[in-house]
This record gives structure tokens, C-alpha cells and sequence, in this order.
């Protein structure tokens, strides 16, 4: 869901940029950090949640571990009032004010998380596999289909794992636990070199 | 002696593949497919290790998991070197470095054997009896010398080197065991199209198949049946088989925990496999088709090397193609024994006789093997062996009457180089007992067999007591479908009933010797002196029948009792060959029945697991993740010293090179640093600050009921110092609130507190005041902050702000503003935690390096100082802030640290104001927040010490309190100290005394503000 | 480790779960007026049976709500889960 993995502006600095320079390159479990990501985090009452998703331009999923994807932008179903929005590349000052401007006086909460996250990706045919060594998840196709995301964890980091195709996940894990992920996925596609 | 002991064709050994290995420094030679075990029978050697109490030479005893001999250590260097590995597991590779244990100084001679001539005065419990008196020899004494002659192997004393990974997996079926029951469940469920593990401990998968020697399947030999049957299994896109993979442990919920040994077998692994790989498998349905155990007889001289299971036996000789001896008695309580004898002949070995402990002996393999011309002794048992390092002899004497409890007659020595006894089959309920099932005793077979389940899990064949092959294949097969079934049933918490045996869809004709249920239970008799006879129950831990009896007649009673005083069962095979022994003897001594006596509990794990599986890759740097700020690299390229807060690295101080070369220490570097703030200006790390964002047309009215404060009057553009108690009244956390707009709080916490906070807040949120339309947003990691603190902070920071004006007026002490700092969007904070003008820069994360090089620049004019923790706690304490769990414990109420002041007293509730109003948390004698100054200035107390009114008052000294923290105050020239006190506001001027090891130290109480007392720069 | 049904999310692994303690424990409208010893019992006093236990779990690694179960704390079994606010569900009494 973030295809570019162009560097930000020069000012920015990401956890991920030394450690990803140094990776090895393993087919059958790929293993790349993505590049910025706008990330609002949205909670709300039932009247805001259609508004935002209108501005947003991807309407908010109302099932479970669920992200609808329009337009290059993704909606993520969290909990029962609470969506992370991701926009890939775009600059998050005005998104927030659109979505804001579109829910004003409707209960809800949109904060800007754009930097407490980064994104990575790892993908191949072992990439479930590679996974599961630190993700207690069914990760079968059945049980967990393209199009969810879900909170949950990666060893002892919290993450929001997402399924883009049958071999690709998304990993988005707060920035200082970052390095802590990215070796231990590092760690666990070692035998498959 | 190469191989002297090998047959001549057979076996599942590569011939064509040698293998050269050592073991106690010799070189010896085997086959690939061998075990260590079966390479040393073929060559000839028994004696492969000494027992642990009475160092007896001692050989093998079975030819799997169960053994409780031939524990070696097998290393591959110093770091890769593993103590008490059963050589009946150790595979074979090339270069194979192998070493005896517990003897000294060799094998063949080791001192410890003195135990065994003393043994009369060694009897069970002898550690509780002996090393009583007196008291205080058992340190000095008693205690290092049994620490040294106890364990087994050698631990290595080097990391190890080695990768464990683990893995979550999901299945339908588990099927443990690949035996024929496990391998026809395994087929019936993958049939159905369920996705089934099948999982064997040991390198081929086929259970007792591999030992086949005439048996056929479905008109095939069980070899080629075997082989097939594993072809199909393995073309199935739906199908796991893991060999090399024991099923450890059975967890609630189907969760089976499996340790696969990766690279155990191969003579070069590379460096990218791991060693040993855990699976967290969750199975909705299990099938345990974990076979049986073979029982050995406790008869005297039952543990000379060249003594083994008649079973065992039979499996060198089938399986590896290795004889155990040239002239073999065999000692049976039931048919097995004729089995062996029958396969021995074949094999070349001389059957010298056969000692059936029945009265009558009948039947189709006694028969085949009088036949054969081996000669047959019903009513007859071993009273006894002869030799030293290996067995060559054995006596035979005729049972008067019964079996167990009459006296025999005269005996006859017959030579021989291998005993094989078989007590009959104890089925395998290990992981059916873990699981929580419910055993029953089934006097019909005389065995413990799996009853009702807990968990959804069946299980087939041999381990629930049923004989006979086809019945076995046709109930696994059975069982196989029955467990795909139900595991399409996923709602179902409990398993569906199981279906008796041969209910199975399938039939499986299958030709085999029917071994039945025969067997005993207990010691078997002889007419020898017990005091100077030895018959071992459990070999491991060197427990003999005697030691048994006599804990039953000192009054052990209940059989966890007699286990824990007899050390029986409890060495590191748990008893596998040894548990039902102890109960028939524990039995037939109580005159119970061995229901009565009870049944030990099976535990995890089933054979020894590795720490290294159960760390996996939490280990070093990657044991916890090691959380860095965004500023984290600048400090550490800058020289910083780091410190541990929580899971983060802080900056701790950061010292400076010296003329001569040498850094400055810890004193030096926060001198330095807490001088620059208060005279010009420094800059700190503050980014693991906890942070919340409160958001919602509620949030001022969540604010309310969660801290002390009133925040309904707070303005939008203006912070406030906020406290949160817990319900019972007592202080949680602290933290700088600022509002943002009538909506939108930015909440901080203390760096530990910040997950416990929200966790606090979402609790009261979600579950009490579901209502209110308020949300929170953990923003912690959203923001970097720097604050720079110092009468000139205003000055530095001035130029590179945009969109806020910094003045005096229009920017006051505790006020937020939104703007920008090289075009990055910032929240500035008026705020100071170290009592000067001070000023907190919010970025988001990406942009904190960059603008921390930008004000670290700004600075330089005024010789900006970067500071650390160290730094940042003297200046806080020069000013007597508190720091939540350093000033407090989880026992302070506000005003017990001088936070009276912070709890709103017109608010009707808040979250703690309750428990407040309790007459004790308000009573005078409460320990309060004081400051301290030693009489000698240099004097800087620990902190934690106790202080006291009179140091010389009898014991228990009354103790009135302790520093909770102590600094040396640079720009004040003295120490200082803050301390809970009892009425400790009250004593202020008065002095008390802080009594160490060495010294008294006096103590003055005063207020604990040290520096600047009126405030007056904080608003510079 | 158990599987627990969030009422949300399905079942999940218990490592994602916090647990919370006795359900159905209301925070009192009204603290101020109660006396000491009431409010005692709603700090400190739990029923603790041996039995179905009505309990708060969160899924704090997941969806983040809290919610309730009844556990039997003597087989670990879970009987239920339900959503926070709704009553207990009439499965029985707790233990002793």
C-alpha cells in the first residue's frame, strides 16, 4: 500500500535508513522499509465516521481487521470507533484540516501520527512463514485474507500487520521499536538464505 | 574390533556410507543411520557410563527416548558442547566427538564406585538423615562437597553459538507419533483433506515398522508398507512430517509445543540454519499415537552394561543392524521376550534361554520358539549377573509358588554376554496425562489408559492399550478420521466421542506377532541377602527396590511422597522405565491395590529441552527491543553515556574529553552541565516523555475526573502540572498538560508510566463513562522534544522559531503555541523542570535530529550544553520537584509530597478523591516529602537509607523514613537530599541521624526546596 | 496459551490480552456518600470463586477494547465473552 520507497525531505531522518541500506537480499522473504506515509489516527461517534471517510476519499471499513484501499489511500479498520488513515507520500497538514473541516461538530477525534510509525514490507513466498516467528496469528489465506489488517503483535512489539497480496504484508510499528522488528525479521529469513 | 558385533546384511543403516566418530577419545566406526548407541553395540561396547550415586559402570538400557543410562556429552567445540544427550538419540555424523560422564578418572576405573561398597550405609533419604548435624557444617561442609560429586554432565562454560528460532503454526490434525497407528491417522486425515502434521522424535519416521523383521501390511512387507505409505503422505499438498521433532509439551487450547532438532545430525551445519527450532502448533484436533514403553524387571544385578530391553535389543539387531552380545539370556514376563529371541536367532545370536517369570507358558510365539529349539524355563526368574564392566553371567532359579512374593530355589549360573528383559508395555499417556485427561487403570492389561479428554484430542493405538497390528492400524485409521471430522467442527469446545477401536472405515490385513497385554509390575523374587543385593527400579537416579520398601515402612505412604524421599522417577527421564515398577512395589509392600497407591503427575517437558529452544531469538540486544530516540545517534555520536528507563536508552551524561586525553567521570560531566543551565543555557532529551492526546467535545470533563486538577478553566494556549491517582488515592503518575483548544489536550507522563497511564485512562474510559465523547491517541512516539532550559534559552531559541512570538508578555511561563522551526510544525511549551526559563520543542519525530543540530547550533554563542538524565535530576531536586517512583512508592497521597496545592478541592469526584477522605491518609504521622542537608557538606547519603532519631535506641531501632534522592549540588556547594519522613513538615530544623554500615551520619531536616526558593527565574 | 473469543476481533491468542480483573464491579455513582467500609469492599473486596468467574479482559494488542468473559478458574475453560456494558449472561452461578 506504499509503493514508493523515495527518501523525504532532507531534514527527516528515519529509524530504518541504516539498517535497511545493509539488508540482504533473500527471495523468498523480501524485506524493504517504505517510504513516508501520512498516518491519521481517526475515533469517532457513529454520525462522523461517513463524513470522514468522505473526505478521507476511502470509506472507513465497518468489519473487523478490515482496509478498504481507494485511490492509493487505505482505510484501516483498529477497533470498533477507531481507523488508522494512511496516504502514502502526501503531505498530512491539509488532509487533516479536510477531514477535520468535514466533521466539525460531529463527536470524533483525528490526531496526526504521521511520525510515531514507520512502514515496512516483507514479501515472497516464505513471508508468512518469516512471520510467524514472532506473530502468534493464523496466517493462512483463509484466515487471514488480502485486505486485512489488524493490531497485533511481532515478538514483544506491537504492530499493525496488513495482507496486500497472498505473499506481501505490510509491517507498521512505531518508530523506536522499528530496528527491534527489522532485525528480528532479519533474524528469522536468515535460514531461508 | 571393527564392527565385530554388525550383521551381515539388513537393517536400515547405510552400508555403503561409514561413519568414523570417538567416544572417550577412541576411534571407532559406524554406518550413517546409526545412533551412537547402536555404532558402540556394533563395536562391541557397552559400558558407557557411570550411575549417578554409586558410580556402578552401567550401559545401555533401551534404544530411544526412554533411556536412563548412556547420557554423553557430544561437542563440537568449547561453546558447542552438550552434557547428558542419550546416546540412543544421538545420530551419528563424520567426526562425532563423544565423551562418557560422572566417572573420575576414567570409565573403566572411577573413585566415586566407593559409593557403591558403602552403599549399605547410602539408603534412601540419606541426604535428609545424614547432613543434620552440626548446623553449620552444611554450608561449609556438606553442601560444596555433595554440590561436586552431584549432576551428571558438565554444563559449557562458553555463550552459545548457536541460532533457536520459533514459529506459530496453525493445523487440523496433529498426529504425535509415526507408528502404524500414527501413520494411519495421518493418512485418514489427510484423505479427507485436512491439513495434518505428523511429528516423530525420531530421525525416520515408522515408529516400531522400522524394527519389523517378518511382518506384512496389506500384503507387503511392513518396511515397503511403510515406505509407500510415507510416499503418499509426503506428496500431499496438505500434509507436514516432521521427524526429528519431539512433542514436549501439551498446552490448554491443543497448543503443542514441538522441538525440531535442525541441524543436530549433520557433521557441518551452516551458519544460517538454526540449531533447534521451536513450533507453537495449534492443532484442532490431536491424535496421540504415542506408542508404549517397554518395562524392564527389577531383578538383582539388573544394571550391568550388556543388561538391556529385550525390545530394545531386538531394535539394534532389526533396525541398525547391531547385535547386542554373542550369547543372550533373556528374563520375559510376557511374549516380547520370544519375539527378540526368535529375531536373535535369525540374527546369528545364541539364545541360551529363556526365563519366563509365568507359571504356564502358551501360546504362538513360545511355541515358535521351542520350536526352534531355544530352550524355554516357564516359572523362572533372574535372581542375579556376574561380571564387573559387562555382564557374563546370569543366574536362573525356579519360582516356588506365585510369582512375586514366594522365595525361589536353588539357582544355576549361565554365561552369556547380554541379558534382555521385558516386563511387558506401559502404553505412553505422557501427553494425554499434560493435557489434563483423566487416566484409568485398566486391570485387564495391568496399565494406566487414557479416559476422558480435556482437551479435543483422541488418542490411537498401542499408548490407549490396544496389541495387535492390524487392530492398531485400524483403530489409528479410525482415530485419523474421527479427528478430521470433528476438526471441521470448529464451534465445538469439546472433542466428539471416540470411537472404539476398529471403527474405522478402513481395513487394514496386516500379518504380525500379537504380543497381548501380559506383564509385570513390581520386583520379582529372589532368595538373596537384600542387604547386599542391588535391583534397580530407577537407574537414572540409582534407586533400588529396598529403597522403596524402606520409604514405605518409615511411613511414605502416598506415591508423590515415596517419590520425592526415593528421588524415584525424578531424574531427567521422569521415570519412564521406571514409574509402574515403583507402584507395584509400593503396591505389594502396602498390601494395596496399585490404583489405591495412585499414579506421580507427568509434567513437561517429555525428554529434556534446550534453554537455547526456549530462548530463540530473545537473546543479547534482541532479548527486549531497545527503544531509541530520534536524537539517540547525535548523543552517541557526541559522546554520550547511555542509561536504561524502561525499554529506552537516555542519554545519562555526556562527558567531555580532558586535556590529558581521559573523559570526564559521571561528577566532573553533570557539574559541568548543571552549571551551564543555571548560568546560560543547555539542552536535554526529553523525547521518551509519555504523551496522550485527549481529543473530543468531552475532554475537558475526562480531564476532570481523571486528575487531581480543575481544567475546565484552563485556557486554550496555556499548560498546566496535572496528577493522576489511582482509585485507592495514592499518587500514579504526573505530567505537563496543555490544552490546545477547547477539544484537543497534549498529556504528558513520566517516560516508564506512559502505556500504564493510557491503559488507566482507556479503563475509566471505556468501561465507566462509556458516554462521554472523548478519544485518546497515544502520541509518544509522534513527537520528539528537546528542551532547552537556561536564562539564556529565550535568546537561543528566538531566531529559529516562526509564527510565535517568545516575549515575555506575549508567551508567559506554562503556555503552549503552535509555529514552526525550520518550516517543521512545532508545539512550543513556556515550561521548566529545572527551575530555570525554560522552554520544550515538540517536533515530529522524522525532524528531531534535524532540529536539535539546528538550536545545538543556535547555541553555540552561548555555549549551549547538552545534558543528561544525571543532570536533569540534580536540577530538579535542587528545586525539590519530585519524580513519580522516586519520591513515591505507590503510597503517597499528594500531600504526603507537597502536592496538596494540585488537587482541586471544588471538584465532587475525581478519580482517588474518595479514598482521600479516609481519616489515615490525612493523619499527622504520614511520611512527607523533607529536604536533608548533612552537617558535613561533601557527604552525599545513599539513597534508600533509613533514617532514625536515635541510632543507639534498642533493636528494632523505630525507623522514621528514607532519602528517596541524594545528590551532590555543584552550584550550591553541598549535597542535597529529599526523604519521606514521618512528620517530617513538623521536624523541619530538627536533626535526625541516617546510620550506616561504617558510620552515623547527622542529618538536618529542612524544606526541600534548595534552590531559588520564590521561583523568581523561571520567567527569566 | 489460551484462545479467547474477543467479541470483536474472533479468537485470538491470549499473549494479545490483558487481563483485568473481577467484571460487573461498577465504580459508584455517588463515593462521597459512602462510608469507609463500602468503599473498601468496592476497592479491595472480589469474590475470587472457585467456578464460572464473570472477568474483564482487554484486547489490548488488538482492537484495544476491554470486554468481558466468563472463565471457569478451575478447568482455565472460557464459558463466554461479551461485550462491555451488556449483563451477564445467565450461565450459572459462580462458585462458593
Amino acid at each position: 500500500m506504499v509503493e514508493t520507497t523515495a527518501t523525504a525531505e532532507p531534514l527527516a531522518h528515519y529509524p530504518l535508513d541504516a539498517l535497511a541500506a545493509g539488508t540482504r537480499a533473500i527471495g523468498a522473504a523480501r524485506l524493504t522499509a517504505l517510504g513516508p506515509v501520512s498516518r491519521l489516527a481517526f475515533r469517532g461517534r457513529e454520525a462522523a465516521i461517513q463524513a470522514a471517510g468522505e473526505a478521507f476519499g476511502v470509506a472507513l471499513p465497518r468489519e473487523a481487521n478490515r482496509r478498504n484501499t481507494a485511490n492509493g489511500r487505505h482505510a484501516l479498520w483498529l477497533g470498533p470507533d477507531e481507523w488508522i488513515l494512511l496516504a502514502p507520500g502526501a503531505d498530512p497538514a491539509p488532509l487533516f484540516a479536510a477531514i477535520e473541516t468535514a466533521t466539525t461538530g460531529l463527536p470524533h477525534s483525528l490526531v496526526d501520527v504521521s511520525a510515531r510509525s514507520v512502514t515496512l514490507e516483507v514479501a515472497g513466498s516464505k513471508a508468512a512463514y518469516v512471520l510467524n516467528q514472532g506473530n502468534p496469528l493464523d496466517l493462512s489465506l483463509d484466515a487471514f485474507p488480502v485486505g486485512t489488517s489488524t493490531r497485533t503483535l511481532f515478538h514483544k512489539a506491537e504492530i499493525v500487520l496488513s495482507r496486500i497480496t497472498p505473499d506481501t504484508f505490510h509491517v507498521d510499528v512505531w518508530r523506536s521499536f522499528a530496528p527491534y522488528v527489522w532485525e528480528m525479521l532479519e533474524d528469522a529469513r536468515r535460514e531461508l538464505a | 574390533m571393527t564392527n565385530r558385533f554388525r550383521t551381515h546384511s539388513g537393517g536400515r543403516i547405510d552400508r555403503g556410507a561409514p561413519v568414523s566418530f570417538r567416544f572417550d577419545g577412541k576411534t571407532y566406526s559406524g554406518f550413517k543411520g546409526d545412533t551412537l548407541a547402536s555404532a558402540l553395540i556394533a563395536n562391541g561396547v557397552h559400558l558407557v557410563g557411570r550411575s549417578f550415586k554409586y558410580h556402578r559402570p552401567r550401559g545401555f538400557l533401551s534404544a530411544g527416548s526412554d533411556e536412563p543410562n548412556a547420557l554423553v556429552n557430544v561437542a563440537r567445540d568449547a561453546a558447542r558442547m552438550s552434557p547428558n544427550l542419550r546416546a540412543t538419540q544421538v545420530e551419528l555424523y563424520e567426526g562425532l566427538k563423544a565423551t562418557s560422564q560422572n566417572r573420575w578418572p576414567s570409565l573403566g576405573f572411577d573413585a566415586g564406585a566407593a559409593n557403591d561398597f558403602v552403599s549399605p550405609f547410602l539408603p534412601a533419604g540419606f541426604y535428609y538423615k545424614t547432613f543434620m548435624w552440626p548446623a553449620g557444617a552444611w554450608k561449609r561442609f556438606y553442601e560444596p562437597k555433595i554440590r561436586a560429586m552431584a549432576g551428571l554432565g558438565v554444563a559449557p562454560t562458553l555463550p552459545d553459538p548457536d541460532r533457536y528460532t520459533q514459529n506459530y503454526a496453525y493445523c487440523d490434525v496433529l498426529v504425535v507419533g509415526s507408528g502404524p497407528a500414527g501413520l494411519a491417522a495421518a493418512l485418514a486425515a489427510a484423505e479427507s483433506g485436512a491439513t495434518v502434521w505428523l511429528v516423530d522424535e525420531q530421525p525416520e519416521l515408522g515408529g516400531s515398522l522400522l524394527a519389523e523383521r517378518t511382518a506384512t501390511i496389506e500384503g507387503k512387507p511392513a518396511q515397503q508398507w511403510l515406505s509407500d505409505t510415507l510416499a503418499t503422505l509426503a506428496a500431499k499438498d496438505n500434509v507436514t512430517l516432521l521427524p526429528r521433532t519431539t512433542a514436549f509439551a501439551y498446552f490448554p487450547h491443543n497448543m503443542i509445543a514441538l522441538a525440531e532438532r535442525v541441524t543436530e545430525h549433520l557433521a557441518a551445519p551452516g551458519a544460517d540454519l538454526p540449531r533447534e527450532r521451536l513450533w507453537q502448533l495449534r492443532a484442532r484436533e490431536v491424535v496421540l499415537a504415542t506408542g508404549a514403553l517397554e518395562r524392564p524387571l527389577v531383578f538383582p544385578d539388573n544394571d550391568r552394561p550388556g543388561v538391556l530391553l529385550a525390545d530394545s535389543a531386538r531394535t539394534y539387531l532389526n533396525r541398525y543392524g547391531a547385535k547386542p552380545g554373542d550369547r543372550a539370556v533373556i528374563f520375559t514376563a510376557c511374549d516380547a521376550g520370544y519375539r527378540t529371541a526368535l529375531d536373535l536367532a535369525a540374527g546369528g545370536v545364541a539364545v541360551v534361554a529363556v526365563a519366563d517369570l509365568r507359571r504356564e507358558v502358551h501360546g504362538e510365539l513360545p511355541a515358535r520358539a521351542l520350536a526352534a529349539g531355544i530352550d524355554v524355563r516357564p516359572a523362572t526368574v533372574v535372581t542375579g549377573t556376574t561380571g564387573r564392566l559387562r555382564v557374563s553371567g546370569a543366574r536362573l532359579a525356579k519360582i516356588k509358588g506365585g510369582p512375586s512374593v514366594d522365595p525361589v530355589g536353588a539357582s544355576e549360573t549361565l554365561a552369556c554376554d547380554t541379558v534382555l528383559m521385558s516386563g511387558g508395555f506401559t502404553p505412553s499417556v505422557h501427553l494425554f496425562s499434560q493435557s489434563r485427561g483423566k487416566l484409568v487403570w485398566d486391570a485387564a492389561s495391568g496399565a494406566y489408559l487414557p479416559g476422558s479428554s480435556v482437551e479435543r484430542e483422541r488418542s490411537a493405538g498401542a499408548c490407549r492399550g490396544i496389541t495387535g497390528l492390524q487392530r492398531v492400524l485400524e483403530d489409528g485409521y479410525g482415530q485419523g478420521e474421527a479427528a478430521a471430522r470433528a476438526s471441521r467442527d470448529a464451534s465445538s469446545p469439546a472433542r466428539g466421542a471416540t470411537p472404539p477401536p476398529g471403527a474405522s472405515s478402513k481395513s487394514f490385513p496386516a500379518q504380525a506377532d500379537d504380543l497381548g497385554t501380559d506383564g509385570f509390575i513390581g520386583a520379582t523374587p529372589h532368595a538373596r541377602n537384600p542387604a547386599f543385593t542391588k535391583a534397580f527400579v530407577d537407574w537414572q537416579n540409582d534407586v533400588t527396590a529396598k529403597d522403596i520398601t524402606l520409604a514405605t515402612r518409615e511411613g511414605f505412604r502416598s506415591i508423590e511422597h515415596v517419590k520425592r524421599y526415593t528421588t524415584t522417577g525424578m531424574a531427567t527421564d521422569q521415570g519412564k522405565t521406571s514409574n509402574m515398577n515403583t507402584l507395584g512395589i509400593v503396591a505389594e509392600a502396602l498390601g494395596e491395590s496399585v490404583p489405591k497407591i495412585g499414579l506421580t503427575t507427568f509434567r513437561p517437558p517429555f525428554t529434556p529441552t534446550t534453554f537455547g529452544l526456549f530462548a530463540g531469538a530473545a537473546r543479547g540486544d534482541q532479548f527486549d527491543p531497545v527503544r531509541k530516540t530520534a536524537i539517540h545517534d547525535w548523543a552517541a555520536e557526541h559522546g554520550a553515556a547511555f542509561e536504561d528507563v524502561s525499554l529506552w536508552k537516555r542519554a545519562w551524561y555526556f562527558p567531555k574529553a580532558l586535556p590529558d586525553g581521559r573523559r570526564e567521570d559521571l561528577h566532573a560531566a553533570v557539574a559541568r552541565e548543571c552549571k551551564a543551565v543555571r548560568s546560560s543555557v543547555g539542552m536535554f532529551d526529553a523525547s521518551t516523555l509519555g504523551k496522550i492526546e485527549v481529543v473530543g467535545p468531552d475532554a475537558a470533563e475526562f480531564m476532570n475526573r481523571m486528575y487531581t486538577n480543575a481544567w475546565a478553566k484552563l485556557e486554550p494556549g496555556r499548560l498546566r502540572y496535572g496528577v493522576m491517582l489511582r482509585e485507592d488515592g495514592f499518587v500514579m503518575d504526573d505530567g505537563v498538560v496543555g490544552r490546545l483548544s477547547s477539544d484537543r489536550f497534549h498529556v504528558t507522563t513520566t517516560t516508564g508510566g506512559a502505556p500504564r497511564v493510557l491503559a488507566h485512562m482507556e479503563d475509566y474510559l471505556q468501561t465507566e463513562w462509556p458516554e462521554l465523547d472523548v478519544w485518546l491517541t497515544s502520541t509518544t512516539e509522534q513527537w520528539a522534544v528537546i528542551a532547552v532550559q537556561g536564562p539564556k534559552a529565550r535568546e537561543v531559541l528566538a531566531p529559529l522559531i516562526e509564527g510565535i512570538d517568545l516575549a515575555k508578555e506575549a508567551f508567559p511561563h506554562m503556555s503552549v503555541r503552535e509555529g514552526t522551526i525550520l518550516g517543521v510544525p512545532t508545539r512550543l511549551f513556556s515550561v521548566s523542570f529545572t527551575g530555570e526559563l525554560g522552554f520544550e520543542v515538540n517536533v515530529p519525530a522524522h525532524y528531531g535530529r534535524a532540529v536539535w543540530e539546528a538550536i545545538f547550533a543556535a547555541g553555540q554563542p552561548f555555549g549551549i550544553t547538552p545534558y543528561g538524565t544525571e543532570t536533569m535530576h540534580v536540577l530538579r531536586a535542587e528545586k525539590g520537584y519530585i519524580i513519580v517512583g522516586q519520591e513515591t512508592d505507590g503510597t503517597q497521597v499528594p500531600d504526603d509530597v507537597n502536592l496538596g496545592w494540585a488537587v482541586g478541592k471544588a471538584k465532587k469526584d475525581f478519580v482517588g478523591k474518595r479514598s482521600l477522605a479516609r481519616a489515615s491518609m490525612s493523619a499527622p504521622d504520614r511520611k512527607q516529602l523533607v529536604g536533608l542537608r548533612t552537617t558535613d557538606p561533601k557527604v552525599v547519603l545513599e539513597e534508600g537509607a533509613q533514617i532514625v532519631a536515635d541510632p543507639k535506641a534498642p533493636v528494632p531501632v523505630p525507623m522514621l523514613g528514607f532519602v528517596t534522592s541524594s545528590y551532590y549540588s555543584a552550584v550550591l556547594g553541598h549535597s542535597i537530599a529529599l526523604a519521606v519522613i514521618k512528620g517530617g513538615r513538623a521536624r523541619i530544623g530538627t536533626r535526625l541521624s541516617v546510620p550506616m554500615p561504617d558510620r552515623v551520619i547527622e542529618v538536618e531536616i529542612v524544606e526541600p526546596v534548595f534552590y531559588d526558593p520564590k521561583g523568581e527565574r523561571l520567567n527569566g | 496459551m489460551l484462545i479467547i473469543n474477543c467479541p470483536w476481533c474472533g479468537a485470538r491468542p491470549e499473549i494479545e490480552f490483558r487481563y483485568g480483573g473481577e467484571a460487573h464491579v461498577a465504580r459508584p455513582a455517588d463515593p462521597a456518600a459512602m462510608s469507609d467500609q463500602e468503599w473498601a469492599d468496592f476497592l479491595y473486596n472480589r469474590t475470587n470463586p472457585k467456578g464460572l468467574h464473570a472477568e474483564r479482559w482487554r484486547h489490548i494488542h488488538g482492537c484495544g477494547r476491554y470486554f468481558n468473559a466468563v472463565r471457569d478458574t478451575v478447568s482455565d475453560f472460557f464459558v463466554t465473552t461479551y461485550k462491555a456494558g451488556e449483563p451477564r449472561p445467565d450461565i450459572g452461578e459462580s462458585g462458593q
